[in-house]
């Protein structure tokens, strides 16, 4: 455990091309790139079966399916089929983000049709019955209603995939995942175990974000927490009436 | 005004749901659409803003035929209420309110003081512009629906049993706050209900559908009570119907005879003096109080002598009313007051059964 705690504080590991701080920029940035292109599809997607009901079982399976691919197989299966085709880092970049983006389709397609499908019939009734049209009813009543869904499908891939992207360093890529495999090479435990908390603490740092994000995009109405608001605003009054 | 004209309803499975209803609900009016379950009242109500298309005959909005409308404009100009409120939960009570204004292109501090307009004609405070649906009770969120449907002062109004998800209590609230005002809008409404009683107090018009979205009868309440057209009107009207068809007509000509009284406060011999079962008491405007039995009396009058028990009728009020403060006094003189609540005089139960054996039979002849 010392050893542990004598390679994370030693300030020559964190700096370099090949320091804590590159890695860690590294991880984030792949994390990021599959993330970015999964909720692309799957918002969209997953918005569209929500709104129109179409469809569903379509999307039902697909997260099913999705969620069985092993991560390691498909990198070793595209690597094959697309490695030869591409030039240079995208060899093993492409490959490994296409791991990365089926990993985080399931659980954001499921967070966008659950989260529309889950509004309160009487409000899309009363949205459409007041005027509203289709694109209206979607992106004024359904989208808002669903964000807190969505926002976990959105906080659950971004675990799944930052611990996953450790994988990248398997082919030949950076990241943290670097750490796990160049200590088990030299038989560095202290380096592996540094990289383990590593991702572990990124991922705690990311999903700590992501929630204050989702306090600040989600309307407090589907929360519940309004009453520390209304606390605030009641000794408000109350000074400014005193 | 508007105008079924034969509209037909077959869902794709076959069910007629709504079969050739002809019927006109007229400006300013409230029409009641009652009937049992499954007679085809929402599908009905639904047809008018297009939720539901007919599948034959005509809707016409003031002789426009809905079916050549776009059909989210014609959404925009009908108010449009629905049994469980179906507030936007991420929206607050006033931007709830503002939803058609909104659409309707109205800026932010237009519909903003819109909204807090109408939160106040519907009887609620101020502060609850902020709040959001689920800080409010059943009630409170069925009052918001109706501002809400009321926002951009369309001038028909469609109401789906707006007011059946409340407790009774808070129905008969929202009921007369819904009474009176309409009586300041006078919108036209187009209002579902399963429940007679409901009906022929709410509505100008009651139509009675039987199941097949067919008309068993359309009238106002006064007759529908008093002169069901079929057996079915008549079993769905209800066995007390005699009774309640009174509350539609006004009383009868009544002569009410002086009623002496004395004020609280007054000693045990003035009490004493009429010699009178039972002796009214009330307060220095000569508005009734109660009554109390002079021979229980030992000490000078105090409230807790007064028998609470019988009701107050207004002079030229309906015969229900009389007939019910004739009943409920322990003196069996029904009390009478005029519109500010004076006493006027007191009738007896054989008064008022005369009174309106004369004005039914009146009626009848
Ligand atoms: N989408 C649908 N498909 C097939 N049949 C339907 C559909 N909607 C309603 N129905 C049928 O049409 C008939 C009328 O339904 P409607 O909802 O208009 O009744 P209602 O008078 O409003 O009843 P309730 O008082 O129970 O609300 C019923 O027999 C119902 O089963
Ligand atoms: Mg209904």
């Amino acid at each position: 455990m010392n050893a542990v705690l004598t390679w994370l504080t030693d300030g020559a590991h964190w700096q370099g091309y090949d320091g804590i701080l590159q890695r860690t920029w590294e991880h984030v940035w792949y994390s990021a790139i599959a993330l970015a292109i999964a909720a692309a599809l799957a918002i969209p997607l997953g918005l569209w079966v929500g709104h129109t009901g179409r469809a569903r079982f379509l999307a039902v399976n697909l997260t099913g399916a999705l969620r069985a691919v092993p991560s390691l197989g498909l990198l070793f299966a595209s690597i094959m089929v697309l490695g030869s085709r591409l030039d240079g880092e995208l060899a093993t970049l492409v490959p490994t983000e296409l791991v990365l983006v089926v990993l985080a389709v399931p659980p954001i397609l499921a967070g966008a049709y659950a989260g529309v499908e889950q509004v309160d019939a009487a409000a899309r009734d009363a949205a459409r019955g007041m005027g509203m049209r289709g694109s209206e009813v979607l992106f004024k009543v359904e989208l808002p209603c669903a964000l807190p869904l969505i926002s976990s499908g959105l906080r659950s891939a971004a675990l799944q995939v930052v611990a996953t992207a450790t994988l990248a360093a398997a082919v030949g890529l950076g990241g943290l995942g670097r750490f796990l495999l160049d200590g088990l090479a030299v038989r560095d435990y202290a380096q592996m175990a540094g990289g383990a908390i590593l991702v572990a603490a990124l991922a705690l740092l990311i999903d700590l974000v992501a929630s204050t994000l989702q306090r600040v995009v989600v309307s407090p109405g589907l929360t519940g927490k309004t009453d520390r608001r209304d606390n605030a605003l009641r000794r408000l009054k109350t000074t400014a009436a005193s | 005004m508007i105008r079924f004209d034969s509209v037909t309803k077959e869902y794709p499975d076959g069910t007629v749901a709504v079969g050739g209803l002809d019927l006109t609900a007229p400006d300013g009016k409230i029409t009641v659409l009652v009937g049992p379950s499954g007679c085809g009242k929402t599908t009905s109500l639904r047809m008018v803003n297009r939720m539901i298309e007919p599948t034959g005959g005509r809707i016409l909005v003031d002789d426009k035929d809905t079916a050549k409308m776009d059909a989210a404009e014609l959404r925009r100009g009908m108010g449009y209420v629905i049994q469980q409120a179906g507030l936007f939960p991420h929206r607050t009570v006033a931007d709830n309110i503002a939803t058609v204004p909104r659409l309707l292109g109205w800026d932010r501090r237009k519909s903003r003081s819109r909204s807090l307009e109408l939160l106040e004609r519907v009887g609620l405070p101020g502060e609850y512009a902020d709040r959001y649906p689920h800080q409010l009770s059943g009630g409170q969120q069925q009052r918001v629906g109706v501002a809400r449907a009321l926002a951009a002062d369309p001038p028909v109004m469609l109401m789906d049993e707006p007011f059946s998800a409340v407790d009774p209590v808070v129905r008969e609230q929202l009921q007369d706050e819904f009474l009176r005002l309409q009586s300041d809008l006078g919108k036209t409404i187009l209002f579902v209900t399963h429940d007679i009683d409901e009906a022929v107090k709410l509505g100008d018009q009651v139509a009675v559908l039987r199941v097949g979205g067919q008309i068993a009868q359309v009238a106002d309440p006064a007759t529908l009570l008093g002169d069901p057209h079929d057996d079915f009107v008549a079993d769905f009207v209800g066995r007390d119907r005699g009774y309640r068809g009174l509350g539609f007509r006004t009383a009868p000509v009544l002569e009410p005879s002086p009623e002496p009284t004395v004020r609280l406060g007054a000693g045990v011999d003035e009490v004493r003096r009429s010699g009178d079962q039972w002796l009214l008491v009330a307060d220095d405007d000569n508005r009734p109080l109660g009554w109390v039995e002079p021979s229980r009396i030992t000490a000078p009058l105090v409230t807790e002598d007064l028998h609470r028990g019988g009701t107050v009728a207004v002079l030229g009020g309906s015969s229900r009313a009389v007939l019910d403060a004739a009943l409920s006094a322990p003196s069996r003189r029904g009390v009478l007051v005029d519109d500010d609540g004076r006493l006027v005089g007191t009738v007896t139960l054989a008064e008022v059964a005369a009174a309106i054996e004369q004005a039914v039979g009146r009626g009848k002849r």
